[in-house]
């Protein structure tokens, strides 16, 4: 059934179906309808909603309804998501599921509040200190809105790490006729097959995720964001924090093949190659397809999963049709450019940046001059 | 030390129209009339991020004739910590006269100040920075889309507190601001509301003349939150006075003074039939609830009075 959907509405009915029962959040412009939905949608659901004092609390709230056995996630923008940088290490370390969904506005600071801005992706793959794992989506549209909150909220459960939505404003806050899919649905927690007495709380099974008992359930354990052994015990010795870390990073890695999604777009013997994500993925789509139209041998490849990034994808495209030139537009100085560059070194494409931070989305003609005589 | 409102028509007003504010809003006018008391100081003005920053701010305009810093919504209070420490450096290194009067005035929101700010408030209070903190007290998230606050009332309808079968809006009771700052043993701490301005800028001009930390809690009306028409803004504020709702009062090292009394208190009823967020409570089966609010609001007049009492004896 097809409905008329703003952004921020398509991510709370998202996470409603997928079976969320707990969001603590704080009120920020461009996320606020999130929680306003969500506050008379989760009630109805047997879900919590919990307004909470700040990002800090807010994060934190959820990833303690997460400890306790609630599936939980939060919704914030720049500022908020700043604040929360701490406790996404926190949720990396301890394992504990949470989904975090950061309608990007422009920064930095307070920057423009009702604008959007394409800044956050750096941050949401590094931000909190120490290396980690973390899960990065971006939707290009409200309907990949709904369907990457979605599979943030498995993700997050299926291999309890700290699981991040990047959106922007344009797709938070426009309206659009969507056609929404099956809903994927949060995975049951996987629980200890061994008695209580015998519990480690970080003993891995089947080489990386850790099983976690609800509270209550006669299981006693310690969780904790220092480094810990399989007891949870804190550890100073170094081969027990190398397995452990060793173990926290290679989580995402051995799944990248399940994670990474993107879109390619009209890549048959194009000569340039477009890549670009959020909202500015669309416009670049809507370039694509008017220069295809006039013969111009253009394709376009839109990372859905920014993190882990599609590194050997975007490597295998690239040397496949061997481009003229790479070109990447987005609402930053180059944070996506970074990241292909990185993914395409050794290489001699050039890859050019389009970068614009004013509030607005980049002009079409500026994708276009730079794909054409850039 | 009275406010001679003759004499401040004279002054310069240092906040100033041509701003985005909301019309009917009324932080407009608590600003002018807590700048205007301040005439006798030089004022640094910190700003949290939230209605009066965005609309006060828009490039290329501003409303302030004083030097203003915005900060993120979280850290007035411990921006205005830096530039006090600062300026006093300045001062004992001889950078600044010694005679130099600068008064660091911070405003914050009822967000800004009960809720994410709060720790950043109570550092400041402790460390004892000489500034004085305004809290333009709206009762909600306006700027955001009036979701709920720590400081919206019971019952009150926010978009995070929506009125339905489950909950008649919010449920929890508002936060006491003003005695959590005057457990800081600050010397200064008070409520004004803008309709009764000779009280607040009595108020403002009494806090300034201290050294330390000083807080007035500002009775704000919104009316696109707390649904009321443009014009009633002010007699919405006035009526939260007359029913004691927003009762007047200070705590001058450590001494309640109440400053204001209504002669005759009127019923919760008169405030809350004022405005659109408390519309639910006039319908017959929502009595319990008003009679609630209304022995609630009682209570604390009781106990205000014999706070008032008893500091009469220290």
């Amino acid at each position: 059934m097809s409905k008329i959907l703003m952004g921020d509405i398509a991510c709370a009915l998202a996470a409603v179906d997928a079976g969320l029962k707990f969001y603590a959040g704080y009120p920020i412009t461009p996320s606020s309808e999130i929680a306003e939905a969500l506050s008379e949608l989760l009630p109805k659901h047997k879900g919590i909603y919990l307004q909470m004092e700040d990002e800090i609390g807010s994060i934190m709230a959820a990833i303690g309804a997460s400890y306790a056995g609630y599936p939980s996630m939060t919704a914030t923008s720049g500022p908020g998501f700043s604040l929360m940088q701490e406790a996404i290490g926190y949720a990396a370390m301890a394992e504990i599921p949470v989904t975090i969904i950061d309608v990007m506005r422009a920064g930095p600071a307070t920057g423009l509040a009702t604008q959007i801005g394409e800044g956050d992706l750096m941050q949401a793959i590094w931000g909190t200190h120490g290396d980690h794992p973390v899960l990065v989506f971006s939707p290009g549209n409200v309907r990949e809105f709904y369907i990457y909150t979605q599979k943030a909220l498995f993700w997050a459960e299926k291999l309890r790490v700290p699981a991040v939505v990047l959106a922007d404003e344009v797709i938070g806050h426009m309206k659009e006729n969507v056609e929404l899919p099956e809903p994927i649905k949060i995975p049951e927690r996987r629980i200890p097959d061994v008695k209580p007495e015998q519990y480690l709380p970080y003993a891995a099974v089947d080489g990386d995720v850790v099983p976690l008992p609800p509270l209550g359930s006669g299981y006693l354990w310690h969780m904790t964001g220092s480094a810990h052994g399989e007891d949870g015990f804190p550890t100073i010795r170094p081969d027990r924090v190398k397995a452990l870390l060793d173990r926290l990073i290679s989580k995402t890695v051995k799944h990248h093949n399940e994670l990474v999604e993107y879109e390619a777009y009209m890549l048959d013997d194009a000569e340039v190659l477009v890549v670009s994500f959020a909202s500015m993925g669309r416009v670049s789509k809507g370039v694509v397809k008017e220069l295809r139209d006039r013969g111009v041998k253009v394709g376009l490849l839109t990372p859905l999963t920014m993190w882990p990034f599609f590194a050997p994808e975007l490597r295998a495209v690239v040397d496949k049709l061997n481009p003229k030139k790479i070109v990447v537009p987005e609402i930053n100085y180059g944070q996506l450019r970074i990241l292909v560059e990185w993914a395409l070194r050794g290489t001699s494409v050039p890859v050019i940046g389009v970068n614009l931070v004013n509030g607005d989305l980049i002009p079409p003609e500026m994708i276009e001059e730079a794909i054409l005589h850039g | 030390m009275a406010i001679n409102l003759k004499a401040l028509t004279d002054k310069e007003a240092r906040f100033v129209g041509g701003h985005r504010l909301c019309a009917g809003c009324n932080e407009g006018t608590i600003v002018r009339q807590v700048l205007l008391a301040a005439s006798d100081y030089e004022v640094a003005v910190l700003n949290a991020t939230g209605c009066l920053e965005v609309t006060t701010s828009v490039y290329p305009y501003s409303s302030w004739k004083v030097p203003w810093l915005h900060e993120a919504f979280e850290n007035a209070a411990a921006a205005a910590s830096g530039a006090e420490a600062a300026y006093k450096a300045l001062k004992r290194f001889g950078e600044l006269p010694a005679d130099k009067k600068i008064k660091f005035i911070a405003f914050g929101g009822d967000g800004g100040t009960y809720d994410i700010g709060l720790q950043a408030l109570s550092g400041a209070l402790e460390r004892g920075h000489s500034f004085l903190y305004v809290l333009l007290d709206n009762e909600a998230y306006m700027n955001t889309g009036i979701q709920r606050s720590s400081s919206t009332p019971p019952y009150a309808w926010t978009t995070t507190s929506p009125v339905g079968a489950a909950i008649p809006g919010k449920v929890q009771p508002k936060k006491n601001i003003v005695e959590i700052v005057a457990a800081h043993g600050v010397p200064y701490v008070a409520t004004a509301s803008p309709s009764h301005y000779i009280d607040l800028m009595n108020k403002v001009q009494k806090a300034l003349s201290y050294e330390g930390p000083t807080f007035l809690a500002v009775y704000s009306n919104c009316n696109r939150g707390h649904r009321n028409p443009t014009e009633l803004s002010i007699a919405v504020s006035r009526m939260a006075v007359e029913t004691n709702y927003w009762p007047l009062y200070e705590i001058e090292q450590g001494k309640y003074k109440i400053t204001y009394k209504p002669r005759q208190p009127k019923p919760i009823e008169e405030w809350l039939k004022m405005q659109g967020r408390f519309a639910h409570l006039l319908k017959p089966e929502s009595k319990p609830l008003v009679e609630q609010l209304q022995k609630w609001i009682d209570e604390k007049w009781e106990l205000l009075q014999k706070k008032e009492e008893f500091s009469k004896t220290l």
